[in-house]
This record gives structure tokens, C-alpha cells and sequence, in this order.
């Protein structure tokens, strides 16, 4: 973790149409940070992931990567600055028709001038580190909702990408594979030093690996607190307290 | 062995590779400068020649190790992986600690053993039988289907039917209105096509005036049902199996079963109906856009007059003709529901399994209402109608 600023949410407003899901958020992501989104269900996380990942034009503010306004350079940058991210959506959004190891290569075979031992190899890997060793050959449809889950953080990491923003990598885990998969992404920013946006509502994922967060509030339709969700607990906002002690405090 | 690389255009230092026997069963691999994925890096097979029989134990060196990625770690974890399989015992202590514990993780979950997943390349003969077995086997299927419509009938007309007539409305109105025009452009030109060869071989005996005949008994007894048929087997079946498919992906299917709502009585007989009400009346509009082609051609380029052409047509007609069409168009119009079903009940769990749905709803469409057009035909025939 460094205090080099790797990704700046400046003002940022999104909505669709005239509804307006979150408003005015500030926040800064440091290289190697593990940046919590969380907040309860429909307050807005997985939008502002969409808008992180170009999936969704935010309705007003700028999303800074290495100082680059993301939303307001020419397309050719921005699928430059694409190509930098990591995604892992919730469900895994597997390709259907690709075998687990084709879409883990996918990626390689587009942007990579590897040969096709070297990306095997790299597939093997990937697919290992998620605990898919031997699945190479499976397709989606034969894969649990777990399964598919990991196979697609396997894709997410081919290309050593400097940011991941990963949905949900917990939910519906059983509790050694979540635990696995939290591990598997402190190690990657301790090792490569990947900067990580989680998108999460699991508590012991929250207090376990992340350095920095966001808590997105329903109501206000805001952001009522940013830091680390340990701090958080102790001394921060009560509504936020309140989430992370499931309602207990 | 002494492997080195250098990258054109890399200002930083290109990857090394050096082996060393620091004991008679046991070498060093010492790995210096940069290791990462946008390099050109070797294949762990470039070791297993090193990697010889009298081989016990391998360690690594990594004190000028530059930096490194994932491109270094498969690297690895391949070495690793062939040193297994001969049973060479990797000391991973000489590793960076973050490649240490990122390899300890890759292995932490033992391979999965599965048989040969690859099948190898089928003969001509191999996929044909292949076909031939699963299309047999899927004939029970297909009458287990039917049986289910039946008694989904059944229910429906002792009130027992739980399906919602929202949901029919809804279909009607999809089916019905929403294929008028396609429909008529279709249906116009078919008549247009019978004016014109009609026109050619009565020309020849001087009986031009019975074009009206042709194109009046050809659209309302055949043509009208046939292409409505086979415009609905690729607009709404097609529509139905994808729908179906994709509740199937979903679950919503399963969540019908489990609530002990029938999934055919609420989803597939809804369709059924829609489309046995609906294709009788596309059928007589198909049949009535075939003969104003036929007046029209007849009028314009053939000559004879609209009164004339209107007249044979009169005289040409018959209610049976008519009830001959309509039968066609309502045993079609089963057809294509019956099709467009159960291929999206048979639905896979997949987005592709959705498309293979579409595609084969509309291929057992066609084929059964080609199917029962020539039965039929050979029937009224038989029976004088």
C-alpha cells in the first residue's frame, strides 16, 4: 500500500434517468489498496462498479485512473485504460460456449503476443490459484455458482492487470473457499501489488482484507463514511457501526 | 544449461536463466533480471532436459531476481508441476516470499481428475449414428410432451387450468396483430408468383381468366396456411423456445415445479391456444392478401377486368376450400406452439443451449408442418374434399 493515488471518484452522481442512486461522491484509492464498496442491498454498489469498469456513464462527476479522466478521454484511451482493469462480475459472466481454460486464454490470446505453450501454462496457473486445477477442460454450464465465481477472478487476473474490481467474491462461498478467496486477495496485492475494489455486503470479508472503503447510504442516497471499515467499527458514523455489527450496536 | 533472452526495445534488464548441480542430486536454477508476462519468457520445457533421471532435489536462487508477475509464477508452478510427476523435490525456500505463498496457494487444492474430457475427432459414420440414436431417443420425450398438452387440455376444459387469461391475451395479441404485416408482405408476393405462373401455362390453352381459380383455391386451400405456417415457425416459435429457454437458465421453470404450479398448464398452454385461435385468422387474411395480388396482376399486366377476376373467384370457392384452409392453418398453428415448447422446456442451462433452442424450434417446426401438409393433403384427397 502506498499513498500514490491510483483511482480518484471526484463529485461523481450516477442514476438512470431522472432517479438519481448516488449522489457526490469523493473518495481516493491508493496503489494497493483493498477498497471496500459496501452499503445495504440497492444503495447503489454495483453502479458505481459499472461505472467503474466503463460500464455506465456516470450522470455527473469524473472517475480519475493515474490521473486520467476515465469518462472524458478519447475511446481508444479509454479502452487503453480498460485494459489495466480486472473485472470479476458477480455470477462469473462466463462465456457459455468457452471451455473454463478458453476463457481464462481469451484475454491472453487478444491482447498478448504469447505462444500458445506459454498461455497454457499461464491458464494452468490461473485456474490453479483459484482452486480449478483440472477444470480446464470444463464448460460454464457443468460448474457450481462458486465455481464459476472463481473461474472468473481466474480471467480477471490473466492479464496481471494493476486494478481488479471484483463483485461479490464471497457471496455464496461456502466458508473455507471465502476465506480461500480473501487470502488469494491479500496475496495479490502483497505480491503484484494489484489495487482491489471489492463490492461487498459479507462483514468478515469487509473487516478481513479491506484497507479503505466507502459506505453508500440508502437514504440519503450518499456516502456517509470512507476509510478503513476497522476504524469504521470502532469509532465511525453510528449507521455505519450499526451495518458492521448487524445491527447490534 | 545458460538460457538468456534480451527484449528489443525493453530499457530494463531481460530475463536469465542459469542451472547449477550444487550436489550430485541436486540443482540450483538461478533466475535474474526481469520476469514478466510482456516478455517473451520461456517455457518451463525448456528445463526438463536438465531435469534428468539421477535428480533428487531443486532449489532457487533469486537474489537478482528484478520484477516479476504471473508470467514468472506459471513459470513455476509448470516446473514445479513436471518435477512431481518425477518426483524431484521442490525446495521453494530460495523464492521471493510472495511467490513462495502464491505457489504454496496454487497447490493447495489438488488437481481435479477427470478422463480424457477432449473425446478425440468423431468419424462421418460415428456422428451420424450418433444423431440417429439421440433422435430416437428423444421420440419418447416428444410423446411424453404431447402427453403432458393433452392432459394440460384436459384440465382446462374441467376449469382446472391454472394459467392466467392475461397471459393469452398477451400471446393473442403478439401472434396475432403483431405479424400482420409480414404476413402480408409474404402473402403478396406468394399470390403475386402463382398470378404469374399461372398466367404462363394457361396462356398457352387460352384460358388466362382462370388465373383467379389458381390463385384463389392455391392461397385459401394451401398457401395461405403453408406460409403463415412457416412466417409463424420462425417469428414465434422461434420467440416461445427462447423464452422458455431462458425461465429454464433461470430456474423459473424449476420454481413453477416446486410450487406445484404446472409450468405447462401456466406457460405452455397459454401459447398453444393463442396460436391454434390465432393462426385460422391469419390464414384467411394470408389467403385474402394472395388473391388482391392475384386481381392485381391479373388486372394490370394479364388484362381482365376486376369484375371478371372477382366473379371466378366467387365461382371458384367453396366453404370446403375454406374449412380445408383453416383446419391446416389450426393443425400448423399446434405445430409451431408444440415445437416452440417443447424445445424450450428440452432447454439446456446456458446462454448457448438458448440459441441451440431457437434454432431447433424452428427446424421441427417447418419439418412437422411439412409433415402434416403432405398427410393431410393425401387425407382430403382420399376423403373428396
Amino acid at each position: 500500500m502506498t499513498n500514490e493515488p491510483h483511482i480518484k471518484i471526484d463529485n461523481l452522481t450516477m442514476g438512470y434517468g431522472d432517479f438519481v442512486v448516488q449522489h457526490d461522491l469523493n473518495c481516493v484509492i491508493n496503489k494497493g489498496d483493498i477498497f471496500v464498496i459496501m452499503g445495504g442491498n440497492g444503495c447503489g454498489k454495483t453502479t458505481l462498479m459499472r461505472a467503474l469498469v466503463g460500464l455506465q456513464r456516470p450522470t455527473a462527476g469524473t472517475i480519475f485512473y493515474s490521473g486520467e479522466d476515465f469518462w472524458n478521454v478519447p475511446q481508444e484511451d479509454q479502452e487503453r485504460l480498460k485494459r489495466r482493469l480486472g473485472i470479476m462480475f458477480q455470477s462469473g459472466a462466463l462465456w457459455s460456449s468457452l471451455t473454463l481454460a478458453e476463457n481464462v486464454a481469451l484475454p491472453l490470446i487478444e491482447y498478448s503476443t504469447l505462444p500458445p505453450r506459454r498461455i497454457d501454462e499461464l491458464v494452468s496457473f490461473k485456474l490453479a490459484l483459484v482452486g480449478l486445477a483440472g477444470f480446464e477442460e470444463f464448460y460454464p454450464v457443468e460448474l457450481s455458482g462458486g465455481m464459476k465465481k472463481r473461474a472468473g477472478l481466474a480471467r480477471a487476473m490473466a492479464l496481471d492487470p494493476e486494478i481488479m474490481v471484483i463483485d461479490e467474491p464471497s457471496a455464496g462461498l461456502d466458508p473455507l473457499t471465502a476465506r480461500r478467496l480473501d487470502d488469494l486477495i491479500l496475496e495479490l496485492r502483497d505480491s503484484l501489488g494489484t489495487t482491489i475494489v471489492v463490492v461487498t455486503h459479507e462483514l468478515a470479508s469487509i473487516l478481513n482484507i479491506g484497507s479503505n472503503s466507502v459506505f453508500l447510504d440508502n437514504e440519503t442516497r450518499t456516502m456517509i463514511a470512507t476509510g478503513n471499515p476497522r476504524e469504521a467499527l470502532k469509532s465511525g458514523d453510528p449507521r455505519v457501526r450499526h451495518f458492521l455489527t448487524r445491527g447490534e450496536a | 544449461m545458460k538460457t538468456a533472452h534480451s527484449i528489443t526495445g525493453n530499457q530494463e534488464a531481460a530475463w536469465h536463466l542459469e542451472t547449477r548441480r550444487i550436489e550430485p542430486d541436486a540443482m540450483q536454477v538461478v533466475f535474474t533480471g526481469r520476469w514478466c508476462i510482456d516478455q517473451d519468457l520461456p517455457s518451463s520445457a525448456a528445463l526438463h532436459a536438465e531435469l534428468t533421471e539421477d535428480l533428487r532435489r531443486l532449489t532457487f536462487r533469486t537474489d537478482a531476481l528484478g520484477a516479476w508477475d504471473s508470467g514468472f509464477l506459471a513459470f513455476l508452478a509448470a516446473l514445479r508441476k513436471f518435477c512431481v510427476g518425477r518426483g524431484i523435490v521442490v525446495d521453494q525456500s530460495g523464492l521471493p516470499a510472495g511467490v513462495g505463498h502464491l505457489l504454496t496457494m496454487a497447490f493447495a487444492v489438488p488437481a481435479q481428475k477427470v478422463s480424457d474430457r477432449t473425446g478425440g475427432r468423431q468419424t462421418l459414420l460415428v456422428q451420424v449414428g450418433t444423431e440417429t440414436i439421440a433422435f430416437f431417443r428423444g421420440l419418447p420425450e416428444m410423446l411424453h410432451f404431447l402427453g403432458e398438452i393433452t392432459l394440460s387440455f384436459g384440465r382446462l376444459l374441467t376449469g382446472r387450468a391454472q394459467f392466467r387469461m392475461s397471459d393469452l391475451w398477451l400471446e393473442v395479441e403478439e401472434i396475432g396483430p403483431r405479424a400482420l404485416l409480414i404476413v402480408s408482405v409474404i402473402c403478396f408476393l406468394v399470390g403475386l408468383i402463382l398470378a404469374y405462373l399461372g398466367a404462363d401455362q394457361l396462356r398457352m390453352v387460352g384460358a388466362q381468366r382462370f388465373i383467379a381459380d389458381l390463385v384463389a383455391i392455391g392461397m385459401v386451400r394451401e398457401m395461405g396456411a403453408l406460409m403463415t405456417g412457416i412466417i409463424i415457425a420462425g417469428r414465434t416459435g422461434a420467440a416461445f423456445a427462447a423464452q422458455l429457454g431462458t425461465m429454464q437458465v433461470n430456474e423459473e421453470i424449476d420454481a413453477f415445479k416446486t410450487l406445484g404450479i404446472s409450468p405447462i398448464d401456466f406457460l405452455v398452454l397459454p401459447r398453444i391456444l393463442a396460436l391454434m385461435l390465432m393462426m385460422p385468422l391469419l390464414t384467411l387474411y394470408a389467403g385474402f392478401i394472395g388473391m388482391l395480388a392475384g386481381m392485381l396482376v391479373s388486372t394490370t399486366i394479364f388484362h381482365i377486368s376486376v369484375f371478371e377476376y372477382y366473379t371466378e373467384t366467387i365461382q371458384a370457392l367453396e366453404l370446403k376450400h375454406f374449412l380445408v384452409g383453416l383446419s391446416k392453418g389450426s393443425v400448423y398453428g399446434a405445430m409451431v406452439a408444440y415445437s416452440g415448447c417443447l424445445r424450450g422446456i428440452q432447454c439446456g442451462r446456458s446462454a448457448e443451449a438458448v440459441g441451440e433452442a431457437a434454432t431447433s424450434a424452428v427446424v421441427t417446426g417447418i419439418l412437422l408442418i411439412t409433415i402434416t401438409a403432405s398427410l393431410l393433403t393425401i387425407i382430403y384427397y382420399q376423403l373428396g374434399i
